[in-house]
């Protein structure tokens, strides 16, 4: 934060403040979500009365081990490259050595921090596996009836940090801090995105599991997966 | 890929169509949106990331060549998503294709929920278009001739109140041609089950009563019939989604239950009335659950074999296959009831696969039987998959207990040569069940 005041560009810029004004849109926007949701939802009379704890847990657990439904044993490969697509989309921004540096620099807190070589597979396996999943809503008949144009830009959007990190890390294309101040600035609008398009199914797929598992368990002793 | 169709005409839908104009549409479409949905619709508009895992779980998608806009999604995209788009704002050839889409390509049998990462509750989403559909009066003919019958007898038939007293007391009559002193008890007071009979079964398929009646006198239930409106268990106003009659259906039961004192209800084998009596109609009316217990012909039967109340002379040796209506299994997870009760009925069962709540629908459940003789072939073309899974088993009975999936399934049966009998459980357990000496005429 200090930095951008003493030395004011864009660089610095992206570095400090543009950091704080993403993570508080990202949480704030979480929040308010996720707040709205559960207020609406006391409108409809048929959401909390029905909700069970034993069934929500059932139904997230099921639907975040791989192959734990019906549906992703149906769809093997599919199932595979989205695993991987986001243990790789989380996993590797969070214990990111540079990452956990800049958070030491300024809170002084560090944690793990995966390989270098080992963050940089993962870097790639993201990349391709977002244009296996542009290729599948090009080319996949059903999908490419349901696609949109703002599919593209959702998944050109959670990509780019990714490609731009990995160009900064290795100098490719542009000079080092152009290049990282791309990245920054990327990273940061796929937080501020996050609450306000379709990327939210991160925190809304436990507020509709809650529903539908619940609704399957308890009322309908049946399975949601 | 375009949504192509051939044209089918629906008086229903088209006759209204030319009496409606787009102030009363949007009307409609305003008041859904703004008084009946809020977080739900919400949400899973939002969160559905077009991944297309629910494609291939439903039956018209794959009956239909693999046509993408067939997918439940895709259902869903060309009817509630166009109309937020829209602002509300749709034409009257919209509201045609929302209706056919609705009404006659979705049996809201809630196996895409099933395969949806998110849970996203498609049938929901359907019903909502039914429901704007229902408020503008565009309802296939066939459907909105039932509820009308609905509002004013309670019965789906049109049947009048002596007309039923009448056919009950020759069905009594006929009863006692195999049991001595033979009993159908109509409206008699604190008895300990209410039965009610599907409306079809007083009108043309009176055996199946006869059947239930043979089974309650020889497990000695003490059982009556209403002897008043209400006797009808059918709630056809559920197709389409006309809440406002369903309530009162519903409540007309319960009704008729508290006032001949009786501790619960049992229907026969029918899938909606049992959704719509537990959930649907009861949370409309205000209840968290059914307030006095509410029970289906395969819970019935569970027990009566379970306590050995009714006793089998001679199983079933034929190969057998089962039928798991929606309704009751993945509504209700009755799956293992039934399965107790076809070992106890049958030799040779052959699983279809997928079984249980995992089973495809028969294709003409949530109203696409209903929507009658126009919408048959998009039933029997959705029954594609039905008609190979019940071919697959080599059996020769399929056992449905549930009157759209026995009609449902009869029609496939002629259409795709299948070669099946279809079954009620009441007529097998009728057929087969011990019969004490001193009972026989």
């Amino acid at each position: 934060m200090e930095q951008f005041f003493l030395d004011p560009s864009i660089y610095t810029l992206a570095r400090g403040p543009l950091v704080w004004l993403a993570f508080l849109v990202f949480l704030i926007g979480m929040f308010y979500r996720v707040f709205t949701t559960l207020k609406m939802a006391k409108k409809e009379k048929v959401i909390y009365p029905y909700l069970n704890l034993k069934y929500t847990l059932r139904s997230i657990f099921r639907w975040l081990m791989p192959f734990g439904s019906i549906s992703m044993r149906k769809h093997p490969w599919f199932t595979a490259v989205t695993f991987v697509f986001h243990i790789c989309l989380i996993a590797t921004p969070l214990f990111l050595t540079g990452h956990i540096e800049l958070w030491h620099e300024s809170w002084r807190i560090s944690w793990w921090a995966l390989p270098v070589s080992l963050a940089d597979a993962m870097t790639v396996i993201v990349i391709l596996c977002s244009i296996l999943l542009i290729f599948r809503r090009l080319y996949q008949q059903d999908i490419k009836f349901l696609t949109s144009f703002s599919d593209y830009i959702v998944i050109i959007l959670v990509a780019l940090p990714f490609i731009t990190g990995f160009l900064a890390h290795h100098e490719l294309l542009l000079e080092y801090k152009i290049m990282l101040t791309i990245h920054m600035i990327s990273g940061e609008i796929m937080l501020i995105a996050i609450p306000f398009t379709r990327l939210s199914h991160m925190f809304m797929f436990f507020l509709t599991r809650a529903h539908t598992g619940s609704e399957f368990g308890a009322v309908r002793h049946s399975r949601d997966y | 890929m375009e949504f192509k169709r051939k044209p089918v005409t629906d008086i229903g839908i088209d006759e209204t169509l030319n009496r409606v104009d787009e102030a009363k549409i949007k009307k409609a479409i305003d008041w859904v949106l703004n008084k009946e949905t809020s977080a739900r619709l919400k949400v899973f508009v939002e969160t559905c990331m077009r991944c297309g895992m629910c494609t291939t779980s439903c039956h018209h998608y794959l009956g239909h060549n693999n046509d993408p806009t067939y997918a439940p999604a895709a259902k869903v995209k060309q009817t509630i998503w166009d109309i937020l788009n829209k602002k509300g704002n749709v034409s009257k050839e919209d509201i045609k294709k929302y209706a056919r889409i609705t009404f006659t390509e979705c049996n809201l049998c809630r196996r895409c929920v099933q395969f949806c990462p998110f849970g996203i509750d498609i049938a929901y989403l359907i019903a909502l278009v039914r429901r704007m559909c229902c408020l503008i009066g565009v309802v296939p003919q066939y459907i909105y001739d039932q509820v009308l019958s609905h509002m004013q007898t309670t019965n789906m038939l049109w049947f009048r109140q002596d007309e039923w007293l009448d056919t009950i007391q020759w069905l009594e009559d006929e009863l006692r041609a195999e049991i001595k002193n033979g009993k159908i008890p109509v409206g008699k007071k604190d008895a300990e089950v209410l039965y009610l009979a599907h409306g079809l079964e007083a009108k043309y398929m009176t055996g199946l009563i006869t059947n239930m009646a043979k089974i309650m006198n020889v497990a000695k239930v003490d059982w009556t019939l209403p002897d008043t409106d209400g006797w009808d268990y059918t709630v056809k106003a559920l197709y389409a989604q006309d809440f406002e009659t369903m309530g009162k259906v519903i409540k007309t039961h319960y009704e008729t239950a508290f006032r001949l004192n009786v501790k619960k209800i049992i229907i026969g084998e029918c899938g909606h009335a049992f959704r719509t009596a537990v959930y649907e109609g009861v949370r409309y009316l205000g209840w968290q659950e059914p307030p006095i217990p509410y029970i289906h012909g395969v819970q019935l039967f569970y027990e009566l074999l379970k306590e050995g109340k009714i006793k089998i002379a001679k199983k079933i040796e034929e190969p057998v296959t089962i039928q798991d209506p929606c309704n009751i299994i993945r509504y209700r997870g009755m799956g293992k009831m039934l399965r107790y009760i076809v070992a106890q009925l049958c030799e040779n069962i052959v699983e279809m696969s997928p079984k249980d709540d995992h089973n495809y629908c028969c294709s003409a459940g949530g109203g696409m039987i209903d929507s009658g003789p126009p919408w048959k072939t998009a039933r029997i073309e959705g029954g594609k998959v039905k008609a190979e899974q019940i071919r697959n088993t080599g059996a020769k009975i399929v056992i449905a207990p549930c009157h759209t999936c026995h009609k449902g399934i009869e029609d496939l049966n002629i259409y795709y040569k299948l070669n099946v009998h279809v079954k009620f459980l009441v007529d097998i357990i009728a057929e087969i069940m011990e019969i004490p000496e001193e009972m026989k005429p």
